[in-house]
């Protein structure tokens, strides 16, 4: 029960109780369950996007392409369906799924294989997506009478009285879940950010395991893709442009370590809520949506330094505790 | 070398010895070092070739200068953003500074200030930005990653939050002078001066100074240049400090050039003054790099988009070229490094080797 | 006679211009503790890292119950049955003692983590090695004793035949460390080997069944540890007598250079109190852990002092940074080479001249030949053998490296001069220079402080030593009265009768 309470996700939770209490105080349009549904819908593209982030951050490396893959995925599937409008969704979305790993794919090798920095490497295919997003569309974007009824109502229609965002949300959450709870590759993924060296010594393969993370942050980002264009109706040539920021910050929030080896799930679940609370509770007490990236970088900063602060607190009272 | 015994004799013969040693050594060195930018010259002139192909009046001296107007504000950033990239830092968030130093001086240009007020403004203001960043980054020894990714955002959103969905667009008719004058009697742009005698400057303060050995040594072991009585974060903060200044000046030139402050001021800048850092040579691991292969990384990039303008390609395409540019400027010495690593390896294990 | 468990023939390991192992062979039997003993420097190191699979040997063989192996890999070693408890960090410290014993080999049920029967086990390991330490807990709270018992916990996870502990009890108190006795007993019991790395001689009688000595990385003997006496096995380890080894000039010590006063950092050291005078060699002896480096380390300003004071020639002082204390004329060889002392990358020159390049330059601008000039003066007074002043310091080997920290140090014309260890892993001619250079910087009135984990150097060259155990002083001797035994007996506070107080074993 003490545990409960020192862990970062349960304090994160109540975080997002208190500012769900304090705006729903100024506008009661903000605690409505549809309100909320919307909350949950919108943050379930972050979440699953962010997934991808927080298992490259967890072996200590970033990806600043998510948004530029999401741009180009989105793109794409958009104009194949404009194209094949009678193309089965499911067809559409894995679609999607390979493309991104495909260009996930590509930052994998130039971070495993020629050990190009992590941040560089996708500094670089952060405009390089996006400008392949202008190439591929000619600078045009498809509209949502121009995507088949199957493709743009997928978002809003539900399964078994659950929205289909959110069932997505749930299936991504499982599946990771169990993924580095349960498996060797995804305990991997902790090693690895935990201690290189030790790892190597234990006979993980770094270099697999690093492009294997990209190559997930890709797929996931290519099914985020999908899910953005198809909930707001469209694919623009700068669709989801600025996002990346998001992940980082949802994976922050929720207390995953930016040098890597720690954090959970959980937290990342609840720190893509905290952003989707705070972006909607903006519009819901009129607060102009320009305020939205600086809170957004302040949440970053904010989630950084208190992390670093705290962490590097528990481990001097440990010390004190051990000698003397 | 023969054994030293001891005594003066020994050691002032070996000295000789050693000098003839050390220069071949430092000429091979030098060799090595002055091939990467040796490749940038080469890629120079093929630029030049193609562009005046493709314009006849591309070659044109005063065409010339002219287009130098297009990058010198982010010449200007990569000069301290070497400074910071040397000490194994990085800074993502100069691009995001120069927009907010800009919406400072939009305000206070709007509030009635003169020109002289609006430039104090602006170095005021983007030396503070920087200097923020190296605070939050050696206060609470933060990876210069992830500040620099939270301020790109916090940095940024300020400035459209003060800019709504407007723009600056009044500024007093002298102010366009930094951004769009010539020196006088000439046709040489102010801006290319300015950043001739700045990137002097900055040679001058890495190569020739104990500051820029300081800084050399900082990104090669930051842990032997604390032992050896360097206060190391001082440095760094001096340096992110620089790197704010540099955007606040880019801001000025930029502002001055286009006459106003608009939200989507200079986004995406923070690739190209990186990839001008890295192509001209300096290691992003920090340590290595020198003034004369980011000023010749400067001018490639430069008359390299230029070029690309000529024959129309849209901006957002053109950062396709930036990124491919990036990447393979960072993987081409880390694979001639490989090479040259496998005889140089085996040294280096001796070495470590109890 | 029976096929050993384990046999090396004609281990070569050739680094650039280094021999580090020279035709080296050895064999292990199960069931029995062999003790691999040298001095620092010896090869041992190298060895274990061979069989460890972290370097390949450059000859010889390996031969495991008769068949022959090689590794690419610390893992491929691990496959067949060789674990080592290695010095480094090779630990996950975010993640639990469970993860920690079962990291790259999870047991697995249909492709899933059986967490619960990992956790079993993890627990029988613990208490078949009664060790109470939670499963659950992070690496992390754990304190070096247990960390290590970890590390024990899982070799034996993998079914090894062959456990390797290089220098274990370096850092461990009694309580622990006979802890430890009693595991390794209980290991051959079970038919396993273990390869023992020491050389401390109390230890190699008390668990060793048979050893192999190695100098200066050759085999130079081996035997049975009933049937060998002390002092053959002395011989062997050092092959010279040890005042034909250390030349110490008698200096006569001079004013009190440095004073220290109840120095105290929280948690690392407490009551640290001494006095230094010119001309003498102070000797700082303990195992490793004990907090000696953490006091130079406060005495050079690179961490702070919780309280007490130092003085210096009479005036109290206050040193905030190491910038400070070069000020007040302290210079500090540090412990670590590579990480602390040298920049590799960059040239000899620019190496030496880095502490003092604001006094070299004119108004910040360099100079070039006051630069030469401090790297020739030094460089040769050091007898530095490079390809020049020019050459980068990862081109010359560890012995010259560290003379070039140490001339880097003596440019600072240093009144007091701190050197941690400064002859850690390089070789014995280099070693003896670095010794006589330090008794002849002594005779030039300099007061130098040695910290050193070898026995016979601190002996050899101080005039007086100072013990430390668990970040306080347990004894102050003097040359005349400084015996091995006293010394050690001391640094393992074996008299103080307190040393597993902190053990929560």
């Amino acid at each position: 029960m003490k545990d409960l309470f020192k862990r970062r996700e349960t304090s994160l939770f109540v975080i997002i109780l208190i500012l769900a209490a304090a705006v729903g105080f100024r506008a009661h349009d903000f605690v409505t369950p549809g309100n909320f549904l919307f909350i949950f819908k919108d943050s379930s593209i972050l979440f699953v996007v962010s997934i991808g982030q927080f298992l490259v951050i967890l072996t200590g490396g970033i990806d600043l392409s998510v948004a530029s893959i999401m741009g180009f995925t989105g793109m794409s599937v958009a104009l194949l369906d404009k194209v094949n409008p009678n193309m089965p969704l499911v067809v559409i979305i894995l679609a999607a799924m390979a493309i991104g790993f495909v260009l996930g794919s590509f930052n994998g090798l130039l971070v495993s294989a020629l050990n190009i920095p992590p941040i560089i490497a996708t500094l670089g295919t952060l405009s390089i997506y996006r400008g392949f997003v202008i190439v591929l569309s000619g600078g045009t974007w498809v509209s949502a009478d121009q995507m088949a009824a199957p493709f743009r109502d997928f978002p809003q229609a539900s399964f078994l009285g659950l929205s289909n965002m959110i069932c997505i949300a749930i299936v991504v959450f499982a599946v990771f879940a169990v993924f580095l709870h349960l498996t060797r590759k995804g305990r991997d993924i902790y090693g690895i950010g935990g201690n290189m060296l030790a790892s190597q010594y234990v006979g993980i393969d770094v270099k697999k395991t690093n492009f294997m993370v990209f190559a997930l942050s890709g797929i996931l980002s290519g099914l985020a893709g999908y899910l953005w264009v198809a909930f707001y109706a469209s694919a623009a040539n700068d669709s989801a442009a600025g996002l990346e920021l998001q992940t980082v910050a949802a994976c922050v929030v929720g207390g995953v370590s930016i040098l890597g080896g720690y954090g959970t799930i959980a937290g990342v679940l609840l720190g893509s809520i905290f952003i989707g609370v705070v972006k909607n509770a903006l519009s819901m007490i009129r607060i102009s949506p320009f305020w939205q990236v600086a809170i957004q970088g302040f949440v970053i900063l904010l989630a950084i330094v208190l992390n670093t602060v705290l962490d590097r607190r528990a481990q001097a009272s440990m010390l004190k505790r051990r000698v003397l | 070398m023969t054994g030293q015994k001891s005594g003066t004799e020994t050691s002032a013969r070996a000295g000789t010895s050693r000098d003839g040693a050390s220069r071949t050594r430092a000429h091979s060195l030098r060799n090595l070092a002055t091939q990467w930018e040796m490749l940038l010259v080469y890629l120079l002139v093929a630029v030049f070739l193609v562009n005046s192909f493709i314009s006849p009046y591309f070659l044109n001296a005063p065409n010339l200068l002219d287009s130098t107007f297009n990058f010198m504000e982010k010449a200007i950033m990569a000069l301290p953003m070497m400074l910071v990239i040397i000490c194994g830092d990085i800074d993502i968030s100069v691009a995001s500074n120069l927009a907010l130093t800009s919406v400072f001086m939009g305000m206070a240009s709007a509030a009635g200030a003169h020109t002289p007020v609006l430039i104090l403004v602006g170095l005021v203001v983007g030396s503070a930005l920087g200097w923020f960043n190296g605070m939050l980054i050696t206060r609470f020894a933060i990876p210069s990653i992830a500040v620099t990714i939270g301020t790109l955002s916090l940095y940024r959103g300020i400035a459209s939050v003060i800019l709504g969905d407007g723009a600056y667009t009044v500024y007093p008719r002298s102010f366009a002078y930094f951004g769009q004058g010539y020196i006088p009697g000439t046709h040489v742009p102010f801006e290319l001066v300015l950043f001739a005698v700045l990137a002097a400057g900055t040679g001058f303060l890495l190569h020739k100074t104990s500051f820029g050995r300081r800084v050399y040594a900082i990104g090669n072991n930051q842990t032997t240049t604390r032992f050896s009585g360097v206060n190391v974060d001082r440095y760094r903060l001096i340096a992110f400090t620089l790197n704010g200044l540099a955007a606040g000046i880019a801001s000025i030139l930029l502002t001055s050039r286009v006459g106003s402050t608009r939200p989507n001021i200079a986004t995406g800048w923070e690739l190209d003054v990186i990839t001008t850092v890295v192509l001209g040579g300096v290691a992003i691991t920090g340590g290595r790099g020198k003034i004369w292969g980011v000023a010749l990384g400067v001018f490639l990039l430069g008359f390299l988009q230029f070029g690309m303008g000529l024959v129309n390609i849209p901006g957002q395409v053109m950062n396709i070229a930036d990124g491919f540019i990036l990447i393979i400027a960072i993987m081409a010495p880390e694979l001639i490094r490989r090479g040259r690593a496998k005889a140089s390896l085996s040294a280096r294990r001796a070495a470590k080797a109890p | 006679m029976e096929e050993p468990l384990l046999r090396l023939n004609g281990i070569s390991k050739r680094f650039p211009g280094i021999r580090a192992l020279d035709n080296v062979s050895l064999s292990v039997h199960s069931g029995e503790v062999h003790a691999l003993i040298g001095e620092n420097g010896a090869g041992k190191s190298t060895l274990v890292k061979i069989l460890s699979g972290v370097l390949p040997p450059s000859e010889g063989e390996i031969y495991l119950e008769g068949r022959r192996v090689a590794f690419r890999s610390p893992h491929e070693s691990q496959l067949v049955g060789i674990s080592a408890i290695h010095q480094e960090a090779t630990m996950f410290p975010e993640l639990s003692v469970t993860e920690n014993i079962f990291m790259g080999h999870h047991l697995t049920k249909r492709g899933f983590i059986g967490w619960g029967s990992m956790e079993k086990r993890t627990r029988e390991l613990l208490a078949s090695l009664d060790i109470g330490i939670d499963p659950r807990s992070k690496v992390k709270t754990l304190s070096f004793a247990e960390r290590q018992m970890v590390e024990i916990a899982k070799a034996l996870s993998i079914n090894t035949k062959i456990v390797i502990m290089d220098e274990p009890t370096s850092a461990l108190t009694l309580r622990e460390v006979e802890h430890l006795y009693k595991i390794v007993r209980q290991l051959v019991a079970d038919g396993k080997a273990v390869i023992f790395i020491s050389h401390k001689f109390e230890e190699i009688y008390e668990i060793a069944d048979s050893y192999t000595v190695l100098r200066d990385g050759a085999w130079v003997g081996e035997g049975q540890v009933k049937t060998s006496t002390v002092d053959q096995i002395v011989r062997l380890m050092v092959g010279r007598s040890l005042d034909q080894m250390y030349e110490k000039t008698e200096v006569a010590p001079g004013p009190v250079a440095l004073k220290v006063d109840h120095l105290t950092r929280n948690g690392v050291f407490k009551d640290i109190s001494f006095e230094l005078r010119q001309g003498e060699i102070l000797g700082f002896f303990g195992l490793v852990g004990a907090g000696r480096s953490e006091v130079m380390r406060v005495l050079f300003g690179i961490d702070r002092a919780d309280g007490g004071e130092i003085s210096i020639g009479g005036t109290k002082v206050a040193i905030r940074n190491p910038a400070e204390a070069m000020r007040q004329g302290i210079a500090l060889v540090p412990e670590d080479r590579q990480l602390q002392g040298a920049i590799l990358a960059m040239n000899i020159r620019e190496n030496m001249t880095l502490p003092i390049i604001s006094n070299l330059a004119k108004h910040r601008i360099l100079r070039r030949e006051a630069e030469n000039e401090i790297a020739e003066r030094y460089g040769s007074m050091l007898q530095v053998k490079s390809a020049g002043w020019e050459a980068p310091v990862n081109s010359l080997s560890g012995g010259n490296q560290q003379k070039v920290v140490i001339a880097k140090w003596l440019a600072t014309n240093p009144r007091v001069l701190v050197l941690d260890e400064p002859t850690k892993g390089i070789d014995v001619g280099t070693k003896a220079t670095v010794h006589k250079f330090i008794s002849e910087l002594a005779a030039r009135k300099i007061a130098v402080i040695l910290v050193s984990s070898e026995l016979p150097e601190i002996l050899g060259m101080s005039d007086s030593v100072i013990v430390m155990h668990e970040g306080r002083i347990t004894a102050r001797i003097s040359r005349a009265e400084a015996s091995p035994e006293k010394v050690m007996l001391a640094a393992t506070a074996a008299t103080a009768g307190h040393g597993g107080e902190r053990s929560p074993l």
